[in-house]
């Protein structure tokens, strides 16, 4: 693990992104490094989302330069790669804010479609499939077993064959998980995945989290405001205000941050004029 | 555990529903009278009063026994729909908020899924011993004409029902112009013909090759477009495709169609009363050579086979039967490869698609494509069959009534979409024959003229009893432990 962890797994670049004269991210550079779960934070409306939807080929930022550098050695700029190609080749998975499932198909379904591309090429793209060739059974039976092994660590096992809209919604949060799972990814971006869970279910999360870390060496990049899901598990955190970077380092320190500390509880109004000069400086 | 969901499918329905709360009669009387009452508002300036041509100008002619008599009718409708305790279903919407929707669809959707399981080989059987049981029930060969040809109509719908429910129905793509891919298909059968003297077996691949090219031709510009825009689009598609057929003169003849189009043959065998064609063939294989007596004797005479022309037509309803089929199976089976399961993922969520990596272009393009594909295949048949075409044939009323078939029929469920193109191509048929109704209206009653009255009312109650087609569950096109279906509430329409 240490020469992965060594490298960066994605770098950003002075990434800028303005929606006409609002600036929602501002010249923000930060590093993912491979192996480790980095935690990007802020107050509401600091730009979070906007930089996932970046990373994602969801915007196409301003300005700026996104470098993911896979473990093997590939390197792409994802800023030039369209939408579905920075999933399918340079292998970053998102989960969204308000879970995207594909509610009217099941649970099995739902991480069938996310080994689509596997399944494609070994289907002939649909030729050798509609012939019934026996090299896309094969592929396909791999495809529910790597299904199955998502869905037991995952303990949505027993719901394998029910629609997916009918999970309560903490599964529907770890379905969006292992979804994003299937399709290999290199770094795993989840946005708020405790978001709406109770205390059981956003620790059952954090030993998922950990456990998709260490096990299958997948990078994870993840915005949350559950300070105790932040705090726990990530190796590192980026705290972002009004589109700025305001702090970059390990929790312990971003907790004791007087800048942070400013953009998340605010600051009496004596001390206003003096955190400024902090912050501006 | 969540006991109810683990219940194998018999047990379920067996299991004795919760006794609804009997409607107070009272309540159902007041209920009533409201209904009457509006009825009562609502009918006094419709139906009071009528202007009649009087002897010195217009006179005002009171019709209070009509108005009584619907008012009569609404009381006495509403009172026993009441106490029959006959609702509505609830709206998918006000389910979700109550938060009833498993309980209310698990009966449903368990039923559903063992009726649509039993329903297709008693239609299959139906449909493949059709033009016996025509022939045996018209008791005669010629006399079973109006019966083969409209079951060819049907299946034809039937046909193009399901082409276009890869469109609409899986990837939720809302397409009005589908008759586009009808009329490439029959033109191109139609004009490959008639100029090159092709023979329709060859032109029958090549008229879907073409119109799977318009429908990817189609699909370019509107992939950025969704829900009504989308509709739009491909309204005006379809229109433009009718439009170049009518004023193309040189190419296509115009508004006066082409006629004289090859028929089809049996194989390459045409359909004639000769030793070269049909007749011959039948003779040969059954043995009856030379003057010599062949096999089969028994039913035909001392004389042999004979030819008639039922036999084409015959052929003709096998020809589209076995299209209809190949365009279910296709289907079915591509349900089950990845781009089907692509497809219906794009319906459910286009951006959680994306974030996937599935290339939602090429997949909607592909969408387009094969659905295209089907009714360019249907169109050829239909020029073949009727041996003429015009670009009155592929208006937007047909576009219509081929998607009201897929919405009726359930979207994505190939079993309601048959069932959906049987009776909204064969009930207005079956009306022609209620003649015993003139006895009870009187004389001048013509069942046929309230057709659309009749088929816009099965319309609006199919919207109120089962707004989501008429089988609207969904099954999973794969399966870890046990199949169940999923109830249609879950299932999304797709945004276009």
């Amino acid at each position: 693990m240490a020469d992965v962890a060594a490298q960066a797994v994605l770098t950003v670049d002075h990434l800028t992104m303005r929606f006409g004269g609002l600036v929602a991210v501002s010249d923000l550079s930060f590093r993912c490094r491979g192996g480790e779960i980095t935690a990007l934070i802020g107050p509401n409306g600091a730009g979070k989302t906007t930089v996932f939807n970046c990373i994602t080929g969801f915007y196409r930022p301003t300005e700026g330069m996104m470098t993911l550098r896979q473990p093997a050695g590939a390197t792409f700029l994802l800023e030039r790669l369209p939408g579905h190609e920075i999933t399918a080749r340079a292998k970053v998975a998102r989960t969204f804010q308000n879970i995207r499932l594909f509610t009217g198909m099941t649970v099995l379904e739902n991480l069938m479609v996310a080994q689509h591309n596997g399944l494609m090429r070994a289907s002939g793209y649909t030729a050798g499939g509609l012939l019934g060739l026996p090299g896309y059974r094969r592929a396909e039976k791999d495809a529910v077993r790597k299904a199955e092994r998502w869905l037991e660590r995952t303990g949505l096992v027993d719901r394998a064959d029910d629609p997916a809209g009918d999970l309560p919604y903490g599964d529907q949060r770890r379905l969006e998980i292992a979804r994003a799972m299937c399709t290999d990814p290199v770094l795993l971006c989840l946005d708020e995945p405790a978001a709406g869970l109770n205390p059981r279910e956003s620790h059952d999360l954090n030993e998922l989290l950990l456990s998709i870390r260490d096990r299958d060496g997948t990078s994870l990049l993840l915005i949350e405001h559950d300070m105790s899901v932040v705090m726990e598990i990530s190796d590192h955190v980026v705290v972002l205000d009004y589109g700025v970077k305001i702090a970059d380092s390990t929790p312990e320190e971003v907790r004791r941050d007087p800048r942070v500390v400013a953009a998340y509880l605010g600051v009496e109004d004596e001390e206003v004029e003096q955190v400024e000069a902090e912050v501006l400086t | 555990m969540a006991a109810s969901a683990r219940l194998p499918a018999g047990a379920v329905s067996a299991a004795p529903e919760p006794p609804r709360p009997a409607p107070g009669f009272a309540d159902a009387l007041r209920d009533a009278l409201y209904a009457a009452l509006i009825t009562l508002g609502l009918s006094i300036p419709l139906l009071a009063l009528r202007t009649e041509q009087g002897p010195n100008g217009l006179v005002l002619e009171p019709r209070w026994g009509l108005v009584a008599a619907c008012c009569g009718i609404v009381f006495v409708g509403r009172l026993l729909l009441r106490l029959l305790g006959l609702r509505a279903v609830p709206s998918r919407r006000s389910m979700a908020a109550r938060g009833a929707v498993t309980t209310r669809a698990e009966p449903e959707r368990q039923s559903g899924f063992a009726l649509s399981a039993l329903l297709g080989p008693v239609f299959l059987g139906i449909a493949v011993t059709f033009p016996l049981l025509a022939y045996l029930s018209a008791g005669g060969l010629t006399e079973s004409r109006y019966w083969v040809d409209l079951g060819i109509l049907i299946l034809t719908y039937v046909m193009l029902g399901w082409g276009l429910n890869i469109v609409v129905g899986l990837a939720g793509l809302l397409d009005l112009g589908y008759v586009a891919f009808y009329a490439v298909g029959a033109y191109s059968y139609a004009l490959l013909a008639t100029t090159f003297s092709l023979s329709f077996w060859i032109c029958l691949p090549l008229a879907g090759i073409l119109a799977a090219f318009w429908g990817i031709l189609l699909g370019f510009p509107v992939l950025r477009l969704r829900g009504d825009y989308l509709a739009i689009v491909t309204l005006a598609f379809g229109e433009i495709i009718r439009l170049v057929l009518i004023n193309w003169v040189d190419v296509t003849g115009g508004g006066a169609g082409i006629s004289s189009i090859p028929r089809v043959t049996f194989f390459g065998i045409p359909f004639t009363n000769d030793e070269t064609g049909f007749l011959g063939w039948m003779r040969w294989l059954l043995g009856w050579r030379d003057g010599a007596q062949g096999s089969l004797g028994w039913l035909f005479g001392p004389e042999g086979p004979t030819f008639s022309p039922m036999h084409r037509i015959i052929f003709l309803y096998y020809l589209i039967l076995v299209l209809a089929l190949i365009t279910n199976l296709v289907t079915l089976r591509l349900r089950r490869l990845p781009v089907g399961r692509a497809w219906e993922a794009l319906r459910e969520d286009e951006i959680a698609c994306r974030s996937l990596g599935i290339n939602t272009t090429s997949t909607k393009l592909t969408a387009f494509a094969i659905g295209a594909m089907f009714g360019g295949f249907a169109g050829s048949f239909f020029a073949v069959r009727q041996g003429f075409i015009s670009p009155e044939s592929f208006n937007f009323l047909e576009s219509a009534t081929i998607l009201a078939i897929v919405v009726l029929g359930g979207m994505g469920s190939q079993i309601g979409v048959a069932i959906a193109a049987v009776a909204m191509v064969g009930g207005p048929e079956m009306l022609r024959n209620l003649g015993f109704l003139s006895h009870v209206f009187g004389s001048g009653f013509d069942p046929n003229e309230y057709r659309f009255l009749l088929f816009g009312m099965g319309m609006v109650l199919m919207m109120i009893w089962r707004p989501r087609g008429l089988i609207s569950v969904r099954e999973p096109s794969v399966v870890l432990r046990e199949r169940r279906a999923i109830s249609g509430s879950h299932v999304k329409e797709g945004h276009g």
